[in-house]
């Protein structure tokens, strides 16, 4: 097995354009290591980007924030504007394993993981993220819930890599969240997931929201009826109830040895309310 | 305190204080060699296939392409193991750690390969070919039972079992007294229930691994992780026809155990690969493999009936308990059915234990075996009488309590027991009266275990500065060095620093049973005592004869021998190392020794309280307080002591909450590793405050009791209980995780 550490994102594209085998990009590793471990994953190549400085740092883009596909979850809470303007984001990559696990894993490896359950992705879909794809073609951009494929599969292409996260500006009163289940209160895999990202004008009413699910679809879910059902309400108990319909109706989960199918749909419409709730608290701390 | 009794009533100063623990700088610095930290030149990797079928007869194994790879070793299956013929027991044990005619659990062992490394004996292993014939399996206790279930085995049932019922039944037992019915027709209210509990895994951090060698002489050494060197020798020396005396076992460091390294797996396995490989051999399990193919516990499924006055007197007591065990005869059951009803003074009691096999890998003893599943029942169900009468749960188990004298549900009459007094300790504890919230709800119950002694044999060296070593063949799984040290120091008058406990090679000490029961501090803390007064025996005379005076004219004081009585003469005092140091020239090293199987280990009782919270619209449950009342007989060392009473709440609470072997429709184990089988994690718990009671034990010349089991017997009913306060729903089904509290909730 081949060993690539490139240093600028130049050099990236042309080593992995180069591969013939089955190269896998290495950010954090805390996937990929673990299924090489266990046998699942036998990569002939693998390329490491944390030696590429760009992809390592957090900028800021017309108002919004650039984060590179090598920025662990640690750095990510360390940075007073990204948690000050994107708490929810931060929040739900925070989530992501341990203290040891923060200093390695990035929202691009949980992205390219695909793993429905992926903490960080429901709250970038409900903040309307943007992954900036990169390869031997030149650099397109992608809107982070047409990256997930199904379970393990991405809509990138062969040669083709995140090379960083855009999170774009917040208008005034804006808040996010994300909550996830598990039965425990750390070092689990969500068994429903929720993202929520909205903004309220000055009379508290909501003139913009995005939802996300994880864990209750083969991919997670943008679900445009539970925001419809609270853009226009000061989000009272009815415009929470019908949030909360719409997220259980959306959700098509499976029943596994996580959670049943009913508890998954119903926690789904709970954990909507929550996030929701705490959103536009943090909204209204914003005006 | 009654003459026939071994304890005095004493002041110590070594024992009941809290030294540093000797193995403490090892394992935070990873000195510590644990089973997988052995080497040898020359040594092989040992690496399993198992069996991807619950159930399936093995038609053949085709294992030439796996041999034809450079670097394989060895490959053996279970035609490289002698046929043992008269032995059930020690059959069932081979079977288990290499299958015969059937592979009998998804995971169990079919082939095994020793390699030049790691990657090659993957590689070969994949290329081992095995014709299956796949059976039907069932893996539910009360499918398993059921007439036309599928069958493991024929004619295992012994002769307690009734004609009729499915072969998979293979014991009945049956304890208790009075008249059942009698009992019931005096209550005011009987309660009938039946309670389930799901398979659970001890869950140590250390996999099982070991290393193995043998000459073409015969002569073999094994270093493994176990819980008893004398078990793994007998019972490999049994599968594979060696002399006890030839094979030589070593038990490595620990990384826990809790009952579940009371057996082998690997071990016969990696010394057959040795023996045909001519090499030494290590195997170590990944995860996956240890709950695949280790022994957890058993799953239960245990119908009560209780009948209760409404003042709160338990009339009669019945309860029917079936326990899967895996797949061969063994499940604790019998110690279930002894134990369910054992806390209560009851004039009628019965309870019947039927043992069962599945498709499921080979129970082994975890912490208490048996016991935590009846108590869940029972304790329930007094819970539930208790709370419908209006009555106060603590005062209808005081009112109920088994005391001094009381012929308990199993047959024995107590002696002094400190169940009444944890109860009441409970009672006046600030916990119990602590305000709660909104959707919080308390709970308690009791909890009972029987402790063992057993086999034991210690040894004690005097070096010639005064030093001292205790020479002890129990590995320490919870603390026992220091323990044994302390014991030590007391009885010699020396402080703690001045004694080294080491664990010895099944060559260097006689037999000793395996670290189980919860006898170590006990029944080897009795024998280190003894040998010590051996020892000191020995100074004595050696004093005597450098005083020119009767060997009984002299007695051992603060470390030392004084003269004493009228005729000793006046001497200045010898101590210890003034005695050690001229040990030469009075007739060589000083040594004690002591063995005995020992008797008198006292049992145990607990109360535990729980406050809990539930989410009414997720059904998750926090743990938001917990307390446990432990009667200890006397804490040699408190720190440890403590640590088995929050060690034991803690594998309750995961065993309540969360714990759980989940099987697949084909019979497959779903979540063979730590993120599915779910143990409580350190931000899951509140700091578990812990009351000792010493109540001293009469068969311990420090009234030691051991410790280690009681503490996971109370916590699934304390834990149920408490739920069902805080939900107003009654869980009689564990694991009681998130979507099953939930839809009890959503049902009620
Ligand atoms: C103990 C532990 C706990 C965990 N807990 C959680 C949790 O609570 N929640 C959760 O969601 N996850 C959890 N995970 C999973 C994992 O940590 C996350 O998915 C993490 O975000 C992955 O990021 P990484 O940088 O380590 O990815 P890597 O392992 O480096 O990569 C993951 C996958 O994405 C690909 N990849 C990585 N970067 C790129 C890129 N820039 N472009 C294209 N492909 C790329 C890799 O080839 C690989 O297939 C846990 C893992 C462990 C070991």
């Amino acid at each position: 097995m081949q060993y690539l550490a490139p240093t600028t994102l130049d050099d990236a594209v042309s080593m992995l354009a180069a591969q013939a085998g089955d190269c896998r990009v290495l950010a954090g590793g805390t996937d990929l290591l673990v299924r090489m471990r266990s046998g699942f994953a036998e990569p002939d190549a693998v390329m490491d980007i944390k030696r590429i400085g760009a992809l390592r740092e957090i900028t800021t883009e017309d108002g919004g924030f650039r984060i590179g596909a090598a920025v662990s979850g640690a750095e990510m809470a360390e940075n007073a504007a990204l948690v000050a303007a994107w708490p929810g984001v931060v929040e739900a990559a925070g989530l992501i394993g341990s203290t040891q696990i923060q200093g390695r894993a990035t929202m691009a490896g949980n992205l390219c993981n695909a793993s429905p359950a992926a903490d960080s992705v429901p709250a970038m879909v409900a903040a309307g993220a943007v992954a900036r794809l990169a390869s031997a073609a030149g650099t397109r951009d992608v809107a982070v819930e047409d990256i997930p494929a199904g379970p393990g599969k991405t809509n990138l292409k062969p040669g083709e890599f995140v090379a960083s996260i855009f999170l774009p500006a917040r208008p005034a009163r804006s808040g996010d969240a994300y909550l996830r289940f598990i039965p425990r209160t750390e070092m689990d895999i969500a068994v429903v997931g929720c993202g929520v990202s909205l903004t309220l004008d000055a009379g508290g009413t909501c003139t913009a929201a995005r939802v996300a699910l994880g864990a209750v679809a083969p991919t997670v879910i943008l679900v445009p009826e539970a925001a419809q059902a609270i853009i226009g309400t000061k989000l009272d108990d009815a415009a929470l109830d019908a949030l909360a319909a719409a997220c259980s109706a959306a959700a098509k989960p499976i029943a596994d040895k996580r959670g049943t199918v009913e508890f998954r749909t119903h926690v789904a419409g709970v954990l909507a309310r929550r996030a929701a709730t705490i959103a536009k608290t943090r909204a209204g701390e914003q005006a | 305190m009654a003459l026939d009794t071994k304890s005095e009533t004493r002041q110590f100063t070594v024992v009941g204080t809290r030294p540093l623990r000797p193995d403490g700088i090892d394992k935070v610095t990873g000195r510590a060699r644990f089973g997988a930290d052995m080497t040898a030149p020359g040594m092989l990797i040992g690496l399993v296939l198992r069996s991807p079928h619950a159930h399936a007869k093995i038609k053949r194994i085709d294992t030439s392409a796996a041999e034809a790879i450079p670097g394989v070793h060895a490959v053996v299956t279970r035609a490289d193991f002698p046929v043992i013929g008269d032995n059930d027991f020690i059959a069932d044990i081979l079977d288990n750690c290499m299958a015969g005619e059937k592979a009998l659990y998804d995971g169990h062992a079919v082939a095994a390969i020793a390699a030049s490394s790691g990657a090659i004996a993957r590689k070969a292993l994949k290329l081992i070919k095995v014709d299956y014939e796949v059976l039907p399996h069932v893996t539910d206790v009360d499918a398993a039972m059921k007439p036309g279930a599928p069958v493991l085995h024929e004619g295992r049932a012994n002769e307690t079992v009734p004609e009729g019922m499915s072969s998979n039944v293979v014991a009945r037992y049956e304890f208790g007294h009075g008249d059942i019915g009698a009992g019931l027709a005096g209550a005011d209210r009987v309660l009938e229930r039946t309670y389930r509990t799901e398979a659970t895994h001890q869950g140590y951090i250390e996999p099982h691994a070991c290393l193995a060698q043998m000459g073409p002489d015969g002569q073999a050494d094994l270093w493994c992780c176990t819980q008893g060197q004398y078990m793994v020798r007998d019972t490999c020396a049994a599968i594979l026809g060696l002399k006890q005396g030839q094979l030589r076992v070593t038990a490595s460091e620990i990384g826990g155990g809790f009952g579940g390294k009371t057996t082998v797996f690997l071990e016969p396995v990696a010394l057959a690969l040795a023996r045909k490989s001519g090499r030494p051999v290590k195997m170590v399990m990944t995860r996956s493999e240890v709950l695949r193919a280790t022994g957890p516990t058993a799953s239960s499924s245990i119908d009560i009936k209780l009948g209760m006055t409404k003042d709160g007197r338990i009339t009669a007591g019945f309860a029917e308990l079936r326990y899967q065990g895996g797949a061969y005869p063994g499940s604790p059951v019998e110690f279930g059915a002894m134990s369910a009803f054992a806390p209560y003074d009851l004039d009628h009691v019965k309870t019947v234990g039927w043992d069962v096999v599945t498709n499921r890998p080979k129970q082994a003893a975890y912490r208490a075996p048996g016991a935590p599943m009846a108590a869940f029942a029972v304790e329930s169900a007094i819970d539930e009488l208790a709370k419908g009468f209006g009555l106060d749960p603590l005062e209808v188990r005081l009112k109920n309590a088994a005391r001094e004298g009381t012929r308990a549900s199993y047959g024995v009459t107590y002696p002094a027991i400190g169940l009444e007094a944890t109860l009441r300790r409970a009672k006046d504890h600030p916990h119990w009266t602590a305000p709660l919230g909104s959707n919080q709800g308390r709970g308690v119950a009791c909890g009972f275990w029987f402790n063992f002694g057993g086999n034991t044999c210690v040894s004690m060296n005097i070096a010639p500065d005064g030093t001292v070593n205790v020479i002890e063949g129990n590995p320490d799984i919870g603390g026992s060095r220091a323990s044994m040290s302390m014991m030590a120091a007391e009885e010699l008058g020396i402080s703690y620093d001045q004694v080294r406990t080491v664990i010895a090679d099944t060559a260097s000490l006689g037999l000793n049973d395996v670290t189980d029961g919860s006898r170590v501090t006990f029944a080897v803390g009795l024998a280190t005592i003894e040998a010590a007064r051996d020892a000191k025996r020995e100074m004595c005379k050696r004093a005597a004869m450098v005083w020119g005076i009767e060997e009984d004219a002299v007695e051992w004081k603060d470390g030392a021998a004084h003269p004493a009585g009228p005729n000793a003469g006046s001497h200045p005092p010898m101590t210890l190392a003034e005695i050690a140091a001229i040990a030469s020239n009075t007739g060589g090293p000083i040594a004690g020794h002591y063995e005995v199987n020992a008797e008198g280990a006292g049992v145990s009782f607990a109360t535990h309280m729980v406050d809990t919270e539930v989410d009414p619209e997720t059904g998750a449950v926090k743990i938001l307080r917990y307390t446990v009342f432990q009667d200890a007989g006397k804490a040699v060392h408190p720190a440890y002591v403590e640590g088995q009473f929050q060690g034991g709440a803690v594998q309750g609470i995961g065993w309540a909450l969360n714990e759980e072997y989940i099987y697949g429709a084909d019979g497959t184990l779903q979540n063979a590793g730590f993120l599915d089988y779910r143990i409580p994690v350190a931000s899951d718990l509140p700091m578990i405050d812990t009351v000792i009671l010493e109540i001293p034990n009469p068969g311990h010349p420090y009234g030691v009791r051991g410790v280690g089991e009681t503490s996971i017997v109370p916590p699934l009913a304390t834990i149920a209980n408490a739920v069902s306060a805080a939900s107003g729903v009654r869980m009689a089904d564990l694991p009681m995780s998130p979507p099953k509290v939930l839809a009890a909730i959503k049902g009620a």
